[in-house]
């Protein structure tokens, strides 16, 4: 670990309140996305999308003289399809069109591309299209999509599954000593990401350079550059991705869209630079659906409160499509791993099934499948817990990994590598004030009822090869890169192929170099956002970045160093390996040289280089892996109150605790920022966010009006308590925590309500915790009760 | 999500405004708050628009002692910020105050609402329960307008009594008396959402007006007989729904019931508050 860990707290190195050094552009609206640019000669790009869920393509017909402004899947001459193939065995392929020949799949798939000189303009072009279709039957429901009537998403699969798994692990043998038996069945919402910026493209041909530019609001430029060569069989060399400022990712802007290659091809064919902006209702209706999982989990119990085992069939709608890079498959693999929580048992047994509906693909969300297991396995804990009659808090603590167990492989050979989960309960029931609350709750007696909840949990981040090859995952990520360039004034460059929109990368990556080399965070320039000055990199996701590319950064600093001391100590008359670089300067003793003029000599003086100088100056590329590729584990422990009212089942946020472990934090503001932005996004979750489909696969939502986004005044003043238990995997000990806040709101705060309804006997089980749902769950408690002592009497 | 093609005009007279309505090719704009989505969504295509909401005839706001006239094109911001006469003290100010949210507010005006007639908009509910009167201005009766109270000019869900060539031009909002009092609840899930429910009361004895309107129905409001019963405890918010909506499912009368009970509820305190 680095020699100036947690010495510079007021310095602007590691551990410092950094102000953002992106702050000046993002929120004095300096920043330029996507819409804000324009080339001469651009086009304008609309799509024709299917207004059925599942349907024949019987005709095809454009409007008169419309032949080089629309496009149908036969004027792609060449395109390739999207595919995105599990390595795992079982696997069922599709193929995602560019535009739909033969079939549509889902609401919103591309059929046709349409250009004019404005957006409007090519939109009244798709009103103008003739298609028939003959309907299909839709597959809506996916617990229904493996019945033996449902009809077939892809006419030559047996069946709806992408991919079915199953694992057990020591099961029967556990639960012969239960003592109780709960079962319990969850569902997720289907929801969209719904990042302030959709998605946004401009794709361009340079005829001098003959490279294909494509402009792009994504997360991964890299990866897009990769898939779209697959697809137009382009080299990779013939192909430049920019991400310029992207309004917020979350998962989405990490896919590769066909949107992307029609817009890269219709680019090619007419020589034109091509723009599409996603705009509300296409993002709502085809693009970034996310979430949908179905769970029947029982848990096994001893009377203690000792969880023995769990067993759980999951089900996760991956829509029609597998889609570019992460598959159909990546959630159902994290259900399996992941759904054991931070908890000790003794058995495990879950299966899983990867199902195609007549929906979008369901794509990663931040959080991606934790988000769904942490809910299924924190709600059915406290069901164990009122089974047993002991406390929410009691059973997790009797049930949490301990502290001196650490480093400690779960039932699901997850490698948690360090931590003290039980202090973050304590914390956060300290914090939440548990024993106020149910004081509180001893003396309601009106229609308004307060509920406490928890939920703790681990988030698997930075996760590398060995991970996503085991899951089957087609992109699999390798050694992160980094390139530190000073120059010739003194200042550096740090290019990596992570992209940064939100992150604070530009500020945080710049205090991990200011921390290796001394230079002032003011004079560090991050590039970022383009495949022709980057190194490669599956790019932002999965929490990787802080640990990965920081990781890279401070390995790249360090051998930067390194050579800058070695010119410095020729200057000095001194020995190089006793340099040290702090403050802009190279110190040796009471002599010193700023790295200013180290850098002035390389470029500009190298009459006053050594003989023996390192050739390769002062540019470095530098490839980073963590200790074990298992990933680092950061978690918490989230505590919320709300107030159910029973006349409306509206539920409101009173108090909301989050304890948080980052291992050691680069930026505590960045980290908290993400805390904030995850959970605000876990409330969205838990109460509001919700893409219903009618039995036809009509999307019911298609505008912010009726897909509710959780608002200013839904969310209470989060309070953040940090510990910092460094991870002894990563380069500084930092973990990845962009995803953790959006984890824990949903089981939290069903924990809540369900705490408040406790009194009923009613349970909710679904998210979003709508007002129906909870009129539902009260008034099912009461039919209960009133069958009950029906019976009785 | 563009808009189909169409023309726009600005009125510069009502005269202007109302010849061009001949023919039922355009349609009048006046906050465009409501118009503006459905036309991006190309839901509706008119063939123009005839923006009204600068029209000097329609920003008055007269007070006539008894009542107060509102052009059509007051905006909720300027009842919301009292920069006009609010004849009921402050109730129409706060029913302002909390519809959509103030970048709608800045644009959006009272006779645009009722116009457009929205079964959830708040001055469906809060207009038909204050007892007020709207004025209709037709093609060829010049400056005479006709009146129409509003429980009768909102005929149903986005429909009103309005011809096509009429102009809703103003509406009287009639000032209460000593010790009236006053109640509106909505339910809205999230800041800025048209009401799932809603309840107002108005209580004027010195006028004689008693009247409790439920709202957000998916029709047009309705108005509860035995409105003094109901203010007494002797006939309950449910009976008194199942009544008056018994075309309604279940959930839907709960729902309401409860926004009359706290409507009931918000009267009493005030009249707590005032003895």
């Amino acid at each position: 670990m680095d020699k100036n860990l947690g010495a510079e707290e007021q310095g602007m190195g590691i551990g410092a309140r950094l102000e953002r050094k992106e702050d000046d552009r993002y929120l004095n609206g300096k920043g330029r996305y996507i819409a804000d640019m324009r080339l001469p000669g651009m086009l304008e790009l609309a799509f024709l999308r299917s207004p059925m869920a599942h349907a024949r393509i019987l005709s095809q017909t454009k409007p008169d003289a419309t032949e080089n402004t629309v496009f149908f899947a036969r004027d792609l001459e060449g395109v390739s399809g999207i595919r995105a193939v599990s390595g795992l065995p079982g696997f069922r392929p599709s193929t995602q069109p560019i535009l739909a020949e033969d079939k549509v799949r889902h609401v919103g798939e591309l059929i046709a591309a349409c250009l004019a000189p404005s957006r409007a303009l090519a939109e009244d072009l798709t009103e103008q299209i003739d298609i028939t279709f003959d309907e299909l039957p839709a597959v809506h429901d996916m617990t229904k999509a493996r019945n033996k009537d449902a009809a077939l998403v892809h006419e030559d699969w047996d069946e709806n599954v992408f991919l079915e798994s199953a694992v057990d692990i020591n099961f029967e043998a556990a639960v012969a000593q239960a003592d109780v038996i709960v079962r319990r069945e969850f569902k997720t919402a289907r929801q969209c990401m719904a990042p302030i910026e959709g998605r946004g493209l401009i794709a361009a041909w340079d005829r001098n350079l003959e490279v294909l530019t494509l402009h792009s609001a994504t997360q991964m430029p890299h990866i897009v550059r990769t898939g779209l060569s697959e697809c137009l069989k382009l080299d990779h060399g013939q192909i430049r991705v920019i991400a310029p400022d992207v309004g917020g990712g979350f998962g989405y802007k990490g896919i590769l869209l066909p949107e992307e290659v029609c817009a890269c091809f219709l680019a090619m064919k007419l020589d034109r630079p091509i723009r599409w902006i996603e705009d509300r209702r296409e993002h709502l209706i085809a693009g970034a659906n996310c979430r949908e999982h179905s769970y029947e989990i029982t848990g096994y119990a001893k009377a203690d409160g000792e969880l023995l085992a769990v067993d759980c069939s999951a089900i996760v709608d991956s829509g029609a499509y597998s889609s570019y890079p992460f598959s159909a498959c990546l959630e159902a693999a994290q259900v399996a791993s992941i759904l054991p929580g931070p908890y000790l048992m003794q058995g495990y047994r879950c299966k899983t099934w990867s199902v195609a509906t007549n929906k979008p693909p369901i794509l990663p969300f931040r959080g991606v499948a934790r988000t769904g297991v942490c809910f299924a396995m924190e709600v059915l804990l406290d069901s164990i817990a009122r089974e047993l009659k002991i406390t929410p808090e009691a059973i997790r603590h009797r049930n949490l990994v301990r502290p001196e167990q650490m480093p400690f492989t779960n039932i699901t050979n997850k490698f948690f590598d360090s931590g003290d989960y039980p202090e973050a309960l304590k914390r956060a029931v300290a914090a939440i004030d548990m024993t106020g609350i149910r004081a509180e709750q001893q003396a309601q007696i009106g229609r308004t009822r307060i509920g406490v909840g928890l939920s703790i949990f681990c988030e698997q981040g930075a996760h590398g090869t060995s991970v996503y090859h085991g899951w089957g995952i087609p992109m699999v990520p390798g050694f992160e890169q980094a390139i530190a360039r000073l120059t010739p004034d003194g200042g550096l460059e740090l290019r990596v192929g992570v992209h940064s929109h939100g992150q604070g990368l530009e500020t945080t990556l710049a205090q991990i170099a200011n921390s290796e080399i001394g230079i002032d965070t003011k004079k560090i320039k991050l590039v970022h956002g383009d495949t022709a000055y980057t190194p490669y990199s599956t790019g932002t996701w999965g929490s990787r970045c802080i640990v990965m590319a920081g990781g890279a950064v401070g390995t790249a600093c360090a051998s930067l160093g390194e050579r800058i001391c070695k010119i410095a100590g020729h200057l000095l008359q001194a020995d190089p390996s006793k340099i040290i670089l702090e403050d802009g300067m190279a110190r040796i003793g009471n002599s010193a040289i700023s790295i200013e003029e180290v850098a002035k000599t390389w470029y500009l003086k190298p009459q006053l280089l050594p003989d023996d100088v390192d050739p390769r100056g002062l540019e470095v590329v530098e490839g980073y892996k963590t200790v074990k590729d298992t990933g680092t584990f950061s978690y918490a422990c989230h505590a919320v109150k709300v107030a159910v009212d029973l006349d409306l089942g509206h539920v409101r946020l009173l108090d909301y605790v989050i304890v948080e472990d980052a291992g050691t934090m680069i930026n505590p503001m960045v980290v908290d920022g993400q805390v904030y932005g995850g959970a605000a996004q876990g409330i969205g979750t838990a109460l509001f966010e919700e893409m219903c489909f009618d039995a036809s696969g009509q999307p019911l939502a298609s505008t912010l009006a009726d897909y509710h986004l959780p608002l200013a005044s839904d969310l209470p003043a989060i309070r953040i308590e940090h510990m910092e238990t460094p991870s002894p995997l990563s380069r500084f000990g930092q973990k990845g925590i962009g995803e953790s806040g959006a984890i824990g709101p949903p089981a939290a705060i069903a924990n809540a309500v369900n705490d408040a309804l406790s009194f009923l006997g009613a349970e909710v089980s679904e998210v979003p915790i709508t007002p129906e749902r909870v009129l539902a769950a009260v008034g099912f408690a009461r039919r209960s009760q009133q069958t009950k002592s029906g019976d009785a009497a | 999500m563009k808009p189909a093609p169409f023309n726009y005009a600005v009125a510069h007279s009502l005269d202007n405004a109302q010849k061009a309505l001949a023919g039922g090719q355009n349609k009048l704009v006046s906050g465009n708050q409501s118009l503006g989505p459905m036309l991006n969504l190309r839901l509706t295509r008119p063939t123009g628009l005839i923006d009204i909401a600068q029209l000097t005839d329609l920003r008055q706001v007269e007070d006539f002692g008894d009542r107060v006239r509102f052009g059509a094109a007051t905006t909720h911001a300027e009842i919301e910020d009292g920069l006009v006469t609010d004849p009921t003290g402050h109730w129409m100010c706060d029913a302002a105050a909390n519809i959509a949210y103030r970048a709608v507010r800045n644009r959006g005006t009272i006779g645009g609402s009722l116009a457009h007639a929205d079964p959830a908009a708040d001055w469906v509910i809060v207009m038909t329960a204050l007892c007020a009167t709207a004025l209709i201005r037709g093609s060829d009766q010049g400056a005479d307008l006709r009146t129409l109270p509003i429980e009768d000019f909102i005929t149903g869900p986005y429909s009103t009594a309005l011809g096509p060539d009429d102009v809703l031009a103003a509406i009287d909002v009639p000032r209460p008396g000593k010790g009236a009092r006053w109640a509106y609840w909505k339910y809205t899930r999230q800041v800025g959402e048209f009401a799932k429910a809603s309840a107002a009361i108005l209580s004027d004895p010195e006028n004689n007006r008693l009247r409790i309107a439920i709202g957000a129905l998916g029709r047009q409001p309705a108005i509860l007989s035995q409105p003094q019963a109901i203010l007494d405890g002797q006939v309950s918010p449910i009976d008194a729904l199942q009544n008056a909506i018994p075309d309604q499912p279940v959930e839907t009368l709960n729902l309401h019931a409860v926004a009359l009970s706290r409507a009931l509820a918000q009267l009493a305190e005030r009249k707590e508050n005032e003895a």
